[in-house]
């Protein structure tokens, strides 16, 4: 059970197996090239326009905070639905069915509890990054360090994840060499965020979504239309394709409570934890735009794990066994019907069975600027956790003016898109699903329960913090190394001494325990003051008394 | 914010009934959030024929499908509830909180 638990998270978690292992190049593909230079054309012109509004570090951070609940949400949806998660997860539903809608749903029910719990009280205590909300009352240097670690590590792990999802992923559409394509992602994001910065990443962001649920629109009514709009008929079909009815029913991906429960809690919190999707909440105006974004989000989201459900179901029908998508050479070795490119392909091939080589060129030129959208929200975070939690706030203790933060911030960009880019081509052979996976548990452990106990618990005190946040964060990391992941796949071991892939269940509650301990024993005079502050902080939580105002633009 | 601000908000009562009723309705939906899902994924766990059940005799379709697709919209409706009464009832008592807050 645990090595098929795996391997789905593997194949789903952002595209892990095909993308990750070796792949083929494929021939030039025009159509795609043509589209991807509208695309790139259209969003370097946005990002001109967007430099010429982008004049002080509020603009830089968060688009001077005039993007309405409407474009946040779309903007959300759009870091949410990478292009592995489209081609991911159509892919597992392509090969067990029923199991990539479960899998989905683990995504999406985070975003209830974001709103419920942290969405508003962000926005009303938060300036330009989460950070400035975990130190609202404590003490700044030590949480800020440890916030700024934690924002930067989350950010990196999942860069590389996205990174080596990319370069694989151009190699297979465009037919560009891995190193070649990991460059023009990497300077193509430095451009979008050194010169645009939050403005240009949120609309390239817009587009994207756009793009991407229009094309997945597309596809999936192209599919009912075949069958009448009939799901019967469309499952029916599958099945008699692949001669099973497993694809209906649950399979093997949630089959112990423990690890369903660990899954939900590091999709959950992990999410509530993530630098770049927290980040987007100081970008409205006001907490009622802040909610009305993730109201937008959630539908926008749930729809798409709707539609590529029905695209997983539609490559069954239409690719699966269809000797044109056949990969021949591959098949004289294992054989069964693998599909060309692997599984990952199989919302690709799909688009060129209902809309010809035009769409085919269509939906690969979306998926490369899925992945530059999302790459470029992430180096966005990642840069403003140095230059506003480390530069501005631990180096110069809050004195930095905010010019010098912005050009340390740009100075940051362009380091983090080198660093994706090295560790990008260094990473080529891992195991890109490890990361993502490393990712969400830090910040379910170590990110979520600071900045959840910083708004909601007065006896926080900074040692508290400190203390759990750092556990939080270790028991995490080394969870995983110990687990199936490192220990089995990577290390190479008979049997993981820990035994469930994702540690969440057992780091986040042991960073809970642990801040709530270190918290109740700090007795210095320093905790006490930070006791007292908190009803202030409260108040401007619950109100936003006090909340930065808004630019419109 | 100065302390004497500080305590005037905190005695207000419109102050403690929007903290009182909003934290209340947050945790209800909260955990009916968190009962869909982890039921959803519970059942799954513990007894997968339920959701593999065909639909009706003879049909390929199973209840976990409609099951399924339920627990997305869930999530949708979970959060258009409550963006309603907060963009509504409870921003109208923040407002007047607000405006009390600097007149007086």
């Amino acid at each position: 059970m645990k090595a098929l638990f795996l391997a789905l998270f593997s194949v789903a978690a952002f595209a892990g197996e095909a993308l990750s292992g070796a792949v083929e190049k494929q021939p030039l593909n025009m159509s795609a090239i043509i589209m991807f230079l509208i695309f790139v054309g259209a969003t370097l012109g946005i990002t001109y326009w967007a430099a010429k509004r982008t004049k002080t570090a509020k603009d830089f951070y968060t688009a001077g905070g005039g993007i309405t609940g409407f474009q946040n949400g779309m903007a959300i949806a759009g870091d949410y639905m990478s292009a592995a998660s489209f081609l991911g997860i159509s892919a597992l539903v392509y090969a067990k069915g029923y199991d990539g809608l479960i899998y989905s749903i683990g995504f999406l029910v985070g975003w209830p509890i974001i709103l419920f719990m942290v969405a508003e009280q962000l926005r009303n205590l938060g300036k330009y990054t989460f950070a400035d909300v975990a130190s609202y009352r404590l003490r700044q240097t030590p949480i800020r360090t440890l916030a700024a670690f934690g924002s930067i590590l989350t950010v990196i792990l999942y860069l590389i994840a996205q990174m080596v999802g990319a370069g694989k992923l151009i190699q297979l559409l465009f037919g560009l060499d891995y190193e070649i394509a990991v460059v023009l992602v990497g300077v193509l994001m430095i451009l979008y965020v050194t010169f645009g910065g939050m403005l240009a990443t949120t609309w390239v962001q817009i587009i994207k979504a756009f793009l991407l649920l229009s094309g997945a629109t597309f596809m999936a009514i192209a599919v009912m239309a075949h069958y009448n709009f009939n799901f019967e008929t469309l499952f029916a079909t599958a099945v008699q394709m692949k001669e099973t009815t497993s694809i209906m029913a649950p399979g093997k991906l949630v089959s112990d409570p423990i690890s369903a429960i660990s899954l939900g809690i590091a999709l959950m919190f992990g999410t509530a934890g993530l630098p770049h999707i927290l980040m987007r909440f100081f970008t409205v105006s006001d907490a009622k735009e802040a909610r009305k974004s993730v109201f937008y989000a959630t539908g926008f989201i749930g729809y798409f794990y709707i539609l590529t459900f029905i695209i997983g179901f539609g490559a069954i029908v239409m690719v699966y066994q269809n000797p044109q998508y056949l990969d021949l050479a591959k098949q004289a070795i294992d054989g069964g019907s693998p599909i060309l490119g692997g599984d990952n392909m199989a919302a690709i091939h799909l688009s060129h069975a209902v809309g010809g080589d035009f769409f085919l060129g269509f939906i690969s030129a979306v998926a490369f600027a899925t992945i530059l959208a999302v790459v470029s929200g992430l180096t966005l975070a990642g840069a403003s956790a140095i230059s506003h939690d480390l530069y501005a706030s631990v180096i110069r203790k809050g004195k930095a003016d905010g010019l010098m933060e912005m050009k340390v911030s740009k100075i940051s960009t362009v380091i983090l898109g080198i660093v994706a880019i090295y560790l990008g081509i260094a990473f080529e052979e891992q195991n890109i699903a490890l990361m993502v996976g490393l990712a969400f548990a830090i910040a379910a452990s170590a990110n979520f329960p600071i900045l959840f106990l910083s708004m909601y618990w007065s006896k926080l005190t900074t040692r508290g913090a400190l203390f759990g946040g750092s556990i939080g964060l270790l028991t995490a990391a080394v969870l995983v190394v110990l687990g199936p992941t490192v220990w089995v796949d990577f290390l190479k071991h008979e049997e993981a001494i820990f035994p469930y892939k994702y540690p969440a269940l057992f780091s986040v509650t042991a960073a809970f325990v642990s801040i709530w301990f270190f918290s109740i024993t700090d007795r210095s005079e320093n905790s006490r003051k930070e006791e007292e502050a908190y009803e202030a902080q409260y108040i401007r939580s619950q109100t936003g008394i006090g909340a930065e105002g808004a630019v419109e633009h | 914010m100065k302390q004497e601000m500080v305590d005037r908000i905190k005695n207000d009562p419109d102050f403690i009934h929007l903290v009182k009723t909003r934290s209340k309705f947050a945790w209800t939906l909260t955990i009916v959030m968190l009962v869909i899902y982890f039921g959803f994924v519970l059942t799954i766990a513990f007894d997968p024929s339920i959701l593999g059940t065909p639909l009706s005799a003879g049909s390929v379709t199973t209840v976990g499908i409609p099951v399924g697709v339920a627990v997305i919209v869930s999530a949708f409706i979970l959060t258009g509830i409550y963006v309603r009464r907060a963009n509504g009832e409870f921003d109208e008592l923040t407002a007047r909180i607000k405006s009390k807050a600097k007149g007086e």
